[in-house]
């Protein structure tokens, strides 16, 4: 079967234009707010710690989920798989976007008085918390931990499309490459859990509050992308189907898709609750402080929206079997959602460094609309590169036939 | 609850089966049931059974759940017996959420199996009329309801016509019964 997605040139203009709107926003940013005070200072890079750190979650969520679908040996991603595959084979762009604004933060930003207020631990000074956490929160073990993470998503996510093409030219029925995806998979799974689900949200956004911690907020982090990561597979899957391609895409693959929306949305409910209910319960001041500025100071909008959003409108609208059937629904769910999770991370990560002094404004919507535009741009582009149905697959017949 | 006539068609090959049973939704008779020794996909739609709404009664159930935990916990807290817990108001519903939570799920998931078994009429103790000894074991079996008004000969030949190994008329209660056996022997003198 052949199927090639040619690059609409509406498409193409479009991600470019979105690409023109974030450069002229971070030049305008650098002009503006990198001459301003210490806030201006601490909006300019906080914003594009938050976006930088939001796509390379989302986009490596695609890498994973290939991993733990081979691992399955599941045949319902194999009608899409390429889409997956071209948005993880582009994480480690991302990653590096975010390795070098945290770079920049780390040794490039200090505010008036000599403290870097966004990484704090950065400045310790005499505060004995942080010298305490000093043994892990220290810009070498930032740089180990980061640069593995992103040399590592970058080598599976191109290794895992590399095989996929390379099957291609297989032999018909040769499991030779399937096996040998099925064992990296293991190993991605490890490298998964030992930098998405545990150190890199711990340095790149729970450190922003240092003094603060929660156990599972790398977990919570995990949940938070994957529902996106879910959802934005989802928005191509619709977006080439639209354009005639993925003939192989039924309405029972986007069930599937449609479930995971749903159920990782509860899932992320779940895990939000417990780490405020403990929290809460315990009221130890240490802990609370969190809260104290999202829930009751001026995060609390975004704090309810996040809720609302983030659980409320997907357990509703989501629930009922025809809507994960339908383009109209998912498409809108998948926007809220992917939307929802961005102000997720935005009240994860402002309050720390800016306080009550945040805003969404033309440098934070100008600054998201590059990241999508260079998102856009880079997988429709890897998309084009190949055939969009993974011929040859062992998979293929038992995907053609798959009911969700 | 009424004793029915029945047409009783063995299959032994679910090849045979599905075009059987498409056959008897377009010849007119009606279909009682189809009765297979494990699940075989896609009968449900070949026989043209609507998407059950169990769902539906879950949510409902879970409704019930939620509701009664919330008003059964903040009636406590809040009026019959306030008690101060580590200073924290009386009305504090994220110390609740896991015990809603938990009798949301018990509810609906209690309700929904009640609810299955009723559907399906099964239930401990409860006896239906079995029309083939081996529609548990290596036959499929499909039952044509009959009335006063159908040929039996023209039905037995009809499933003949779509492969049936083995064809029966018999007589039998159609739905379930709770209590003894003892009905059989009446079927099994009204069948003889």
């Amino acid at each position: 079967m052949n199927d090639r997605f040619e690059i609409p040139a509406r498409l193409r203009n479009t991600s470019l234009a979105l690409i023109g709107v974030g450069v002229l926003t971070l030049i305008m940013g650098a002009v503006m707010l990198l001459s301003g005070n210490d806030m201006d200072k601490t909006r300019f890079w906080a914003v594009l710690l938050h976006d930088s750190v939001f796509f390379t979650f989302i986009t490596g969520v695609s890498i994973f989920v290939q991993a733990a679908v081979s691992l399955a040996q599941g045949a319902w991603l194999t009608a899409y798989r390429r889409v997956p595959e071209a948005i993880g084979a582009n994480a480690w762009i991302f990653g590096t976007i975010a390795l070098i604004v945290t770079l920049c933060i780390i040794f490039g930003f200090k505010d008036s008085h000599g403290v870097n207020t966004i990484y704090p631990w950065v400045t310790p000074g005499t505060d004995k918390i942080l010298l305490g956490k000093k043994a892990f929160l220290n810009p070498t073990m930032f740089i180990g931990f980061s640069v593995a993470t992103v040399a590592l998503w970058g080598f599976f996510g191109n290794k895992f499309r590399s095989y996929s093409i390379a099957q291609e030219s297989a032999p018909k029925n040769d499991t030779k490459i399937y096996w040998k995806v099925f064992r990296l998979s293991g190993v991605f799974l490890i490298v998964y859990g030992l930098s998405q689900m545990s150190t890199i949200p711990w340095l790149w956004v729970m450190s922003v509050q240092a003094h603060w911690y929660s156990t599972l907020f790398s977990w919570y982090n995990f949940a938070s992308a994957f529902v996106s990561g879910m959802s934005l597979i989802m928005l191509w899957v619709v977006y080439l189907k639209n354009q005639g391609n993925l003939q192989l895409v039924t309405k029972e693959h986007m069930h599937d898709l449609g479930k995971f929306m749903f159920a990782f949305s509860i899932f992320w409910t779940y895990l939000w609750f417990a780490q405020y209910m403990l929290i809460w319960y315990a009221n130890i001041p240490d802990e609370t402080v969190y809260f104290k500025l999202r829930q009751h100071g001026p995060y609390s909008v975004i704090f309810y929206a996040n809720f609302i959003i983030n659980f409320c409108m997907p357990i509703l609208i989501l629930m009922a079997r025809p809507s994960k059937r339908n383009y109209f629904t998912v498409t809108f769910m998948a926007m809220v959602i992917i939307f929802g999770h961005w102000l997720d991370f935005f009240q994860m990560i402002m309050p720390g460094p800016l306080g009550e002094h945040w805003h969404i404004n033309w440098y934070e919507i100008g600054t998201f609309m590059g990241f999508v535009g260079i998102l856009i741009f880079l997988v429709s582009r890897t998309l084009s590169k190949s055939s969009l149905i993974q011929n040859n697959s062992i998979l293929l017949k038992e995907t053609a036939v798959h009911i969700a | 609850m009424a004793i029915k006539k029945f047409a009783v068609a063995a299959y032994d090959d679910e090849d045979v089966l599905f075009p059987a049973v498409s056959k008897v939704r377009r010849s007119g008779y009606k279909m009682h049931d189809v009765y297979t020794p494990f699940p075989v996909h896609g009968l449900d739609v070949a026989m043209g059974l609507k998407e059950t709404d169990l769902h539906i009664a879950g949510f409902i159930y879970g409704l019930c759940g939620t509701s009664t935990a919330v008003g059964f916990i903040s009636w406590i807290y809040t009026i019959d017996w306030k008690i101060n817990y580590g200073g924290k108001p009386h009305f504090s519903l994220p110390a609740w959420i896991p015990i809603t939570f938990e009798l949301t799920v018990l509810f609906a998931a209690v309700g929904m199996v009640l609810t299955f078994c009723y559907l399906n009429q099964i239930m401990p103790g409860v006896k239906k009329h079995v029309f083939h000894p081996r529609q548990s074991d290596d036959l499929f079996i499909l039952t044509l309801e009959l009335n006063n008004h159908t040929s039996e000969a023209d039905a037995i030949a009809f499933l003949k016509s779509t492969g049936a190994k083995e064809t029966s008329i018999q007589m039998a209660e159609e739905s379930w019964w709770y209590g003894r056996w003892d009905k059989k022997e009446e079927y099994e003198a009204l069948n003889a």
